[in-house]
């Protein structure tokens, strides 16, 4: 009998250990997926804060830039450039032919002409003298110099010709080439070319979507989950609309796509491819969640608070606004947060609507077309040009840092302002 | 003098009644208490007398209660005006979590009784001293009042209910999440508040009952069986259910 019951014991005390084990090798499964994943975003990503620069000896000659005597800022502004900036490529390989020249040429990103005329136009006193300037490198030069480049490949694989790697190679021996911090990844809005390719575009498209998305859904949401929970009568009907709720945050979020091309795009003629009808769009999609978290959050305040202040007088206005809504902000507010978060995230409906459209400029309201964070990684994930790559994961990277912050803001509300009640 | 007199009160929780035919008078500058088991209905009659059970969707109360000759059960009348007029106070002591201040002028505020920051500075300071709890706390008026021990949260609730001056205050069963020194602090203070106020107290303990009540109802299973003086109930009741359940032969 006793040592039927120690075996028992034994049986359970294993049993707990296994369970303990099963749980131990879950939490080590998810960590390795999460290291993986993070390990291979930032090795990839964390080139694309760098940028290659090449320096290369302008002369700002007058006569090339059709310039005439003490010219002034308009003169300037309004010269050619296209000359001096060959002419500054062509002079790094003296006995260039002319294939060569464009070669070398091709080794700069379009943008040199600007490069060159702004340099200008911060020092007119540069005329007629010789200055080195930073020109951005070719997306492919770039590759080649953070290592990227596999160049063992038969040149007819490669967009980087021989010769051009031999010039690259000499600029590098002299020390005229140089890496420094990616700016240009914060302030340019998306291009062609993967050197010149930022976020600025998408990132403000996803901050104005967010912005109308939350001024649509927070106050609909509250205010729907402040009825239904403190003032709607309990019987089938409002049953009914709360399996409904539910059922609204589970619907795929193509679908609100959809409803967004058919109706906003469609019947309303709402402008195509803005900030304005993605957050729209998206707002249909955040609505259920919002109201979910609200009205969680105002279910856990106690009923003794709300008997407390009906038995003191209050109408049940006065409560609910006095009482039970200030309670139940913390909740709110951080599933609201949420739910944004959810809403940044979104690719599917936000193709639909068109903001999946080639963007090079960044907009100033809603009402401009724009990308977003997530479909801008979509569309660099779809393109060709090596230089791609480290943008998407470079993307990836600001979009979970965005996502991190949100998600740590929730946090902190929560924590501030829950109060206590014993 | 009667301050309250409920004539033929059922309550019905949907289709199950609670309440069967209460007819009960309830002395005015008295203490009244309710005694009973658990479930015989006394917390559900104190709260037919502010009216608390129109907040439970499926309650439903008939019969007459007049206060002041007046039916609180008539469409005509006011709840906030009722509840203004009748306070309550708690089993588990239920402060807002707001601070000590905000807590004792929230009823003043929202009825409107001070016109001025010092009013209503004055209404606080004499509600908490009614409350023997002025001295305890008058150095942090501005913390949170969730912060106070039990008892010392429970006389905070009374002091938030007595601030509106109300004419009659239902305590349900007030003293029990307290220790025995906090109920006979409160005990003492409900001594003290029958000189202003009817009061009316639900109560698992005898022994409460009979320190502190003048008159004693008995309910059992939702009926009204004997009322009268506390003296008369504890010594010699008229009913044996009623001497089962003081002597503790059940309940």
């Amino acid at each position: 009998m006793n040592k039927n019951k120690e075996q028992l014991l034994n049986k359970r005390y294993k049993a707990e250990k296994r369970f303990r084990l099963y749980g131990q090798s879950a939490i080590f499964m998810a960590l390795l997926f999460l290291t993986v994943f993070i390990f291979k975003i930032f090795s990839t990503g964390y080139s694309a804060f760098q940028k290659t620069w090449l320096i290369v000896p302008v002369t700002f000659d007058a006569e090339l830039m059709m310039l005439e005597q003490n010219p002034s800022k308009e003169d300037i502004q309004d010269a050619d450039y296209y000359d001096i900036a060959l002419k500054s490529m062509a002079d790094l390989d003296p006995n260039a032919n002319e294939d060569q020249e464009n070669e070398l040429k091709r080794m700069v990103s379009y943008f040199f002409e600007k490069e060159i005329k702004n340099e200008l136009l911060n020092d007119p006193s540069l005329i007629g003298k010789t200055k080195e300037v930073y020109l951005t490198a070719s997306d492919d030069l770039d590759q080649v110099f953070k290592g990227n480049y596999p160049r063992d490949l038969p040149e007819d694989q490669r967009r980087v010709s021989d010769y051009q790697l031999k010039i690259f190679d000499q600029l590098v021996a002299n020390g005229k080439v140089e890496s420094k911090f990616n700016i240009s990844f914060f302030t340019n809005a998306d291009s062609r070319e993967a050197e010149l390719a930022g976020i600025a575009s998408s990132f403000m498209g996803s901050i104005f979507s967010i912005l109308v998305c939350l001024m649509i859904a927070f106050p609909v949401a509250v205010l729907a989950a402040i009825y239904l929970e403190e003032f709607a009568p309990k019987n089938r009907f409002t049953d009914f609309i709360e399996v409904n709720i539910n059922n609204l945050a589970a619907v795929p979020s193509i679908v609100f796509g959809l409803l967004g091309l058919g109706v906003l795009l469609a019947i309303f003629q709402l402008p195509r491819s803005t900030p304005l009808v993605g957050g729209i769009t998206l707002s249909l999609m955040t609505l259920p969640t919002i109201i979910i978290a609200a009205r969680a959050s105002l279910k856990a305040v106690p009923p003794s608070i709300r008997e407390a202040a009906l038995a003191m007088g209050a109408s049940r206005m006065q409560t609910t606004m006095h009482h039970t809504v200030p309670l139940s902000m913390p909740g709110t507010l951080s599933g609201t947060i949420i739910g944004l978060a959810q809403a940044l995230g979104e690719t599917a409906p936000l193709i639909l609507i068109g903001m999946v459209a080639f963007v090079n400029t960044i907009p100033g309201s809603p009402m401009d077309p724009a990308a977003s964070l997530p479909v801008q990684i979509y569309i660099w994930a779809e393109s060709a040009e090596r230089g791609f790559v480290e943008k998407v994961s470079a993307c990836i990277m600001v979009l979970l840092g965005f996502l991190i912050t949100m998600n740590l803001f929730a946090q902190i509300i929560r924590h501030k302002f829950e109060k206590k009640w014993s | 003098m009667i301050k309250i007199k409920a004539k033929d009160v059922d309550v019905f929780y949907g289709k199950k009644q609670a309440l069967f035919n209460i007819s009960l008078d309830i002395e005015e500058n008295q203490v009244t208490a309710l005694i009973g088991p658990s479930g015989c209905g006394k917390s559900t009659f104190l709260r037919c007398l502010n009216r608390m059970n129109d907040v439970i969707d499926i309650c439903s109360v008939k019969g007459k209660i007049l206060i002041n000759d007046f039916n609180i059960n008539d469409k005509s009348c006011d709840v906030v005006r009722l509840r203004e007029k009748i306070g309550m106070v708690f089993q588990k002591p239920n402060p807002f979590p707001k601070t000590l201040y905000e807590n004792v002028s929230y009823g003043p505020t929202i009825h409107g009784m001070a016109q001025s920051k010092q009013e209503m500075d004055e209404i606080v300071e004499t509600s908490l001293k009614k409350a023997a709890l002025w001295k305890e706390v008058k150095d942090r008026l501005h913390e949170p009042g969730t912060g106070l021990s039990g008892g010392q949260q429970q006389r905070l609730c009374i002091a938030r209910a007595i601030s509106v001056r109300p004419e009659v205050i239902l305590m349900d069963e007030p003293c029990s999440a307290l220790d025995p020194i906090a109920t006979a602090q409160i005990e003492e203070l409900i001594d003290e508040l029958k000189k202003e106020h009817t009061i009316i107290i639900v109560t698992h303990s005898m022994a409460q009952a009979a320190r502190v009540s003048q008159n004693t109802g008995f309910f059992h299973l939702g009926q009204l069986i004997e009322h009268g003086s506390t003296d008369k109930i504890f010594k010699n009741p008229d009913s044996t259910k009623t001497q089962d359940y003081i002597t503790g032969r059940f309940g």
